[in-house]
Formats: structure tokens, C-alpha cells, sequence
């Protein structure tokens, strides 16, 4: 077989399997939304669930998995911003800095269960906060920490070495260069960053089943007394997630709707992540235009 | 007087600036917050290693057993009063689900990413791209509620029995991974010189031979990066297996028969059990097993990486 002939049958093939590839992901996307967009309704959003009997919605769970994704992400900016910054700005490469690098990265190739089971050895024994929102918050923001700072450093880095020059010229400490200068410039990408990973938070689960716990106790919507045990601003309530609830309902649920939900749940959690990732999109080629006026 | 007055300026002069305070305030900070991540590092790897090595010292199991032993049931002590705790179904099954679908993942993902990078970039830079941006994100449980509805009824459909096993682990898997060992080639390709390309399609090269003999060639150490990186978050991942493994602490004798991995018996089993007691403990083990694991997986990413840099 001659080499032109040879091309052209490998070449076809590449064709066939990035075809396919994409064909698998379209019908991955389709199957979600098709099965699952029937199934909402404004009911469906805002009742809670029903543990035996048919048409029960995921109110509850939608309200705990935004609550969770913002407590974790209050939790986690500060600490991802802070670690970003002394990695990238002030520390210097020595054998320190390579050892706390890849410590970072140990703690991000970590099995999700692994982050969740030491969130619930720690937190919810050790400490005795219970299956509580707190716990899960804390769980989640061991699971995002890594990332965020990986992404708010590489955000860090495309600001260009000019601006840190100029800073330091006209005569501001390093810190200042930092605060009034690089952080401004770097708000679009690390917003960026920071909706994305707020799309992997919101879809996790493995972290939170021992953490957040696998009950929605019924709030009540109308008290936002953060003490009251029923008010839905509670930190110390357990709170099972959509995307716990999806688990919880397929491995031991008995309710005679189980597949609609979790199909509808599914729906929810993908359209969810998709909004994620336009916003992420849009907010940071706007943010952009808007502080550079390019 | 005169001595008062050179005081007065010494200390003026030693004392820190607004300026200064602000930066060893925010230069202290940051670094708080570096460090209070490299002690949750630490926390974690100490908690799980002091919970999983309370099997061996405390309940007196021996590592050997523990390892090798092929039937897991902790309630029950076997003929020589010792506990059943035999790991060695749960690791089988979580090393040949992960490699697998790495075996079935790796030419799709490696495929792909030369059709994006090297023969249609346009089409991979407008489609593939955001297709595969947009399935990284998408949550483990769905996969496994898909693999649920759609893999285990069809494994049923074809080879009979449960439908729940190693197969439609393989194939929940194996999508899952994909898209991340997708755009980590593509990205390794990328970083492959212009002009490497240009020589060789300058020497007569084929375009599949310049693909072939020289741009894999060149990227081998970020393409073996890739699947090990995937290899890791298969070995890792917990819900979407266990949704769809059947659970049984079995040998694997076929990869349609019910069996579990390291992480599905983890998630159904630590709440079923009261902290401390030999069955707890048994399962902590095997969370150290998965840390230690990952661990490993990580090692050999530093490895590929240091080989590929000396090249």
C-alpha cells in the first residue's frame, strides 16, 4: 500500500472517530434535555419532595445546592485569592514554593469521596456540626480551593510584568501594586474562573452525601431567622442537594416517580451549568470592555 | 537637648510607613491563606492514613489479608476467627474498570484531538471545542443516572443477567473521561512546534505520516499525561460507578456480573456502619487505599513530566 493511499484511509478514520465523538456528546445532551425538559414545571421547581407517593418536586434541594454553592464559594474566594496572590506575587521558587505547589495538586487530584469522607471525620464527628449545611460548605470548599487557585493564579500571570513595573515606579508597595493595580486589571478572568468552577461546585455530589447529609427537612419559606430550625437560612440543617437528591432517589428511593425526577433534576442541574458557562463567557468579555474601555 | 531631638528622628525613621504596615498586613495575609490550604493537604492525608491504619494496629488484620484476601464481609469472622475483611475484589474491580476505559477512552480522545488540531482546526476550534468545554462540566450522578436508564438496559438487552457490572461501569466511564483526556491532548499537541510540522512535510511526509512519525512522537509525554490524568479521575470517581457496579463485594468472575469498586462501597457503606468498629475501620482502609492510589497517579504524572522535559 503506497503512503498517498495509506493518508487517506487515516485521515477518514480521524473523520469517523472525531464524528463519532462528537455524536456520542450530542446524543449525551439530547437524551438529558429531551427526557427532562417535560418533566418542569413551576411546580416541579418549587414543591418539595415526597418521599412515597408520586409528584413531589425538588424545591428544597434546588434552594440547599444555590445556598451550599454560596456559602462554599464565601468560604473559598478569600482563601483561593489570598493563595494565588502570595504564590504568584511574593513567593520565591525555592524548594518551599515546589512542595506547597504540589501539595496543591495532591489536593486536587483527590477522589471527591476521599474530600467528603474527611469532611464528615472532621467536621460533622470531630467538631460535631452534624449533617449541616456548614459541613457540606466546608467540604466543598476543600474541593474547589485547588482549582480556584490554579485558575485565579493563571489569571494572575496574564497580567502583563509592565503593570507590576509601573506600580512599583510610581512608588506604591508591593501590596498596593497588587490591590490597586494587578487585581483590577485580573477581575474579568478571575470572574471567569470563579463562575466556572461555581458550575462544578453546584454539580457535585460524592463530597456532600456524608457532609450536607441526605435529608431535606421541609422549610418553611417564610421565616429567615438564620436560628429557627425550619428557616431556610439555617447553616446547621442537614440539606440534601439536586445533585445528592438525583443519587439518593436512584440507589434506594421508593417514590414511584423516581426516574421522571431524576430525569427533570438532570434537566435542571445541566441547564444550570450551561447558564454557568455562557455567564462565564459574557460577564467576562463584558467586565472586560467595560474597566479597559477597549 | 541635641541627643532628644536625633532620637526623636531615629525612631521616626525606624517606624514603618502606612505603607509598609499595609503591605506586611497584606503580604501576611495572603500568605495565611496559602498555608491554611497546605494544612488542609496535611489534615486530610493524616486523618484518613491515622483512621485506615487502625485495621492493622488496633483490630489486628494483617496487611497481607487485607490485600489479597478475596471475600469481604466484616459482620462475620471467618474459621480461624478473623474478620472477612479481603479487599482484593474491590481493587480488582477499581484497576480494571479504570484501565478499561482508558484502553477504550484513549484512541477517541487522542483521535479527536488530532482531527482538532491537526486536520481541521476550524471545525475543532467552532464544534469540537466547545462541545468537549461543555461535557467536562457536566456532574458525575448524571452521568450515572444516564448510565442507569440507557448503558445498564442495553448490557441487559445484549448479554443477559442484571445488566449491572464491570461493562457498564466501562462505558459510563469511558464517556466521563473523554472530554478531559480530550482537551488535555489537544492541548499537548498544540504545544508541539510549527515548525517540526513544516520539516517534515518538507521532506515529502504524508500529512497522516507528519501526524504519525512526528507530531505523537513529540507530544507522547503530554499525550501519556492526559490518559494517566484520566486514569486518575476514573479510578476516583465514586457515584456515577456505583450507581450503575450492582454493589456486590464480589470477585469479578465476568464483566457483566454485579461486582464493586474501592469508591462505590465507600459511599454505600460509611453510613451503615457506627465509627470505630472493625467494619468502619475496614472501610477507612480502604479510603486510604483510594489516597494512596491517587497519590501514585499523581507520581506518575511528575515522572512523565520530568522524562518529557529532558528529551
Amino acid at each position: 500500500m503506497d503512503s498517498k493511499k495509506q493518508n487517506k484511509i487515516a485521515i477518514g478514520t480521524l473523520y469517523g472517530i472525531a464524528g463519532l465523538v462528537v455524536l456520542i456528546l450530542l446524543a449525551l445532551l439530547g437524551y438529558i434535555l429531551a427526557s427532562g425538559l417535560p418533566q418542569l414545571s413551576w411546580h416541579f421547581l418549587t414543591a418539595p419532595a415526597k418521599a412515597f407517593l408520586k409528584g413531589g418536586g425538588v424545591g428544597v434541594q434546588l434552594f440547599n445546592s444555590f445556598y451550599l454553592l454560596i456559602l462554599a464559594m464565601a468560604i473559598s474566594f478569600p482563601i483561593a485569592l489570598g493563595a494565588a496572590i502570595y504564590l504568584y506575587e511574593y513567593a520565591r521558587d525555592n524548594w518551599i514554593t515546589t512542595t506547597i505547589r504540589t501539595a496543591i495538586e495532591i489536593l486536587s487530584s483527590l477522589p471527591s469521596v476521599v474530600v467528603g469522607l474527611f469532611g464528615f471525620l472532621f467536621f460533622v464527628v470531630k467538631l460535631r456540626l452534624g449533617f449541616s449545611i456548614l459541613s457540606g460548605a466546608f467540604a466543598l470548599t476543600f474541593f474547589n480551593l485547588p482549582l480556584l487557585t490554579r485558575s485565579i493564579e493563571d489569571s494572575l500571570r496574564t497580567i502583563d510584568l509592565e503593570q507590576r513595573e509601573g506600580g512599583l515606579a510610581l512608588g506604591l508597595s508591593r501590596w498596593e501594586t497588587i490591590t490597586r493595580v494587578i487585581l483590577p486589571a485580573a477581575v474579568p478572568s478571575i470572574l471567569t474562573g470563579v463562575i466556572l468552577s461555581a458550575g462544578r461546585v453546584f454539580g457535585e455530589a460524592a463530597a456532600l452525601i456524608y457532609t450536607a447529609g441526605q435529608s431535606a427537612p421541609a422549610l418553611n419559606f417564610a421565616d429567615w431567622n438564620p436560628f429557627n430550625i425550619s428557616s431556610p437560612l439555617n447553616p446547621m440543617r442537614p440539606a440534601e442537594t439536586l445533585a445528592v437528591h438525583i443519587w439518593k432517589i436512584n440507589s434506594e428511593g421508593i417514590m414511584p416517580d423516581a426516574k421522571a425526577i431524576s430525569s427533570g433534576s438532570s434537566a435542571v442541574l445541566i441547564i444550570a451549568i450551561l447558564l454557568f458557562n455562557f455567564a462565564a463567557r459574557y460577564v467576562g468579555k463584558r467586565l472586560y470592555k467595560r474597566l479597559t474601555s477597549a | 537637648m541635641k541627643t532628644k531631638t536625633t532620637q526623636q528622628l531615629e525612631q521616626q525613621l525606624k517606624r514603618h510607613s502606612k505603607a509598609a504596615k499595609l503591605e506586611i498586613w497584606g503580604r501576611t495575609i495572603s500568605l495565611t491563606a496559602l498555608l491554611l490550604i497546605v494544612a488542609v493537604v496535611v489534615a486530610i492525608i493524616g486523618f484518613v492514613a491515622s483512621k485506615g491504619i487502625a485495621t492493622f494496629t488496633s483490630n489486628h488484620v494483617n496487611l497481607g489479608d487485607f490485600l489479597t484476601g478475596k471475600s469481604w464481609n466484616p459482620n462475620i469472622t471467618d474459621a480461624n476467627g478473623k474478620p472477612e475483611v479481603g479487599a482484593l475484589p474491590m481493587i480488582v474491580g477499581s484497576f480494571l474498570i479504570t484501565i478499561l476505559s482508558a484502553i477504550v477512552a484513549t484512541p477517541f480522545a487522542i483521535g479527536t484531538a488530532v482531527f482538532m488540531n491537526e486536520i481541521s482546526p476550524n471545525k475543532g476550534a467552532k464544534i469540537l471545542q466547545p462541545v468537549t468545554e461543555l461535557l467536562v462540566g457536566i456532574p458525575s450522578v448524571v452521568y450515572g443516572f444516564i448510565g442507569l436508564s440507557v448503558v445498564v438496559p442495553t448490557t441487559r438487552a445484549i448479554f443477559g443477567g442484571s445488566g449491572f457490572g464491570i461493562l457498564s461501569g466501562t462505558c459510563v466511564l469511558f464517556v466521563m473521561i473523554l472530554p478531559t483526556v480530550t482537551s488535555m491532548s489537544a492541548d499537548a499537541l498544540k504545544s508541539v512546534p510549527r515548525y517540526y510540522r513544516e520539516a517534515s512535510l518538507a521532506l515529502g511526509a504524508t500529512q497522516w505520516q507528519t501526524i504519525y512519525k512526528v507530531v505523537l512522537r513529540a507530544a507522547t509525554p503530554g499525550l501519556m499525561t492526559a490518559v494517566v490524568f484520566g486514569m486518575a479521575r476514573a479510578f476516583g470517581e465514586a457515584l456515577a460507578v456505583q450507581m450503575v457496579i450492582g454493589n456486590a463485594a464480589l470477585m469479578p468472575n465476568s464483566l457483566v456480573s454485579p461486582s464493586s469498586t474501592l469508591t462505590s462501597v465507600l459511599t454505600t457503606g460509611i453510613g451503615n456502619t457506627v465509627m470505630g468498629s472493625l467494619q468502619n475501620n475496614a472501610l477507612w482502609s480502604l479510603a486510604l487505599v483510594l489516597l494512596l492510589m491517587s497519590l501514585v497517579f499523581n507520581l506518575i504524572i511528575r515522572l512523565i513530566g520530568r522524562k518529557g522535559r529532558l528529551q
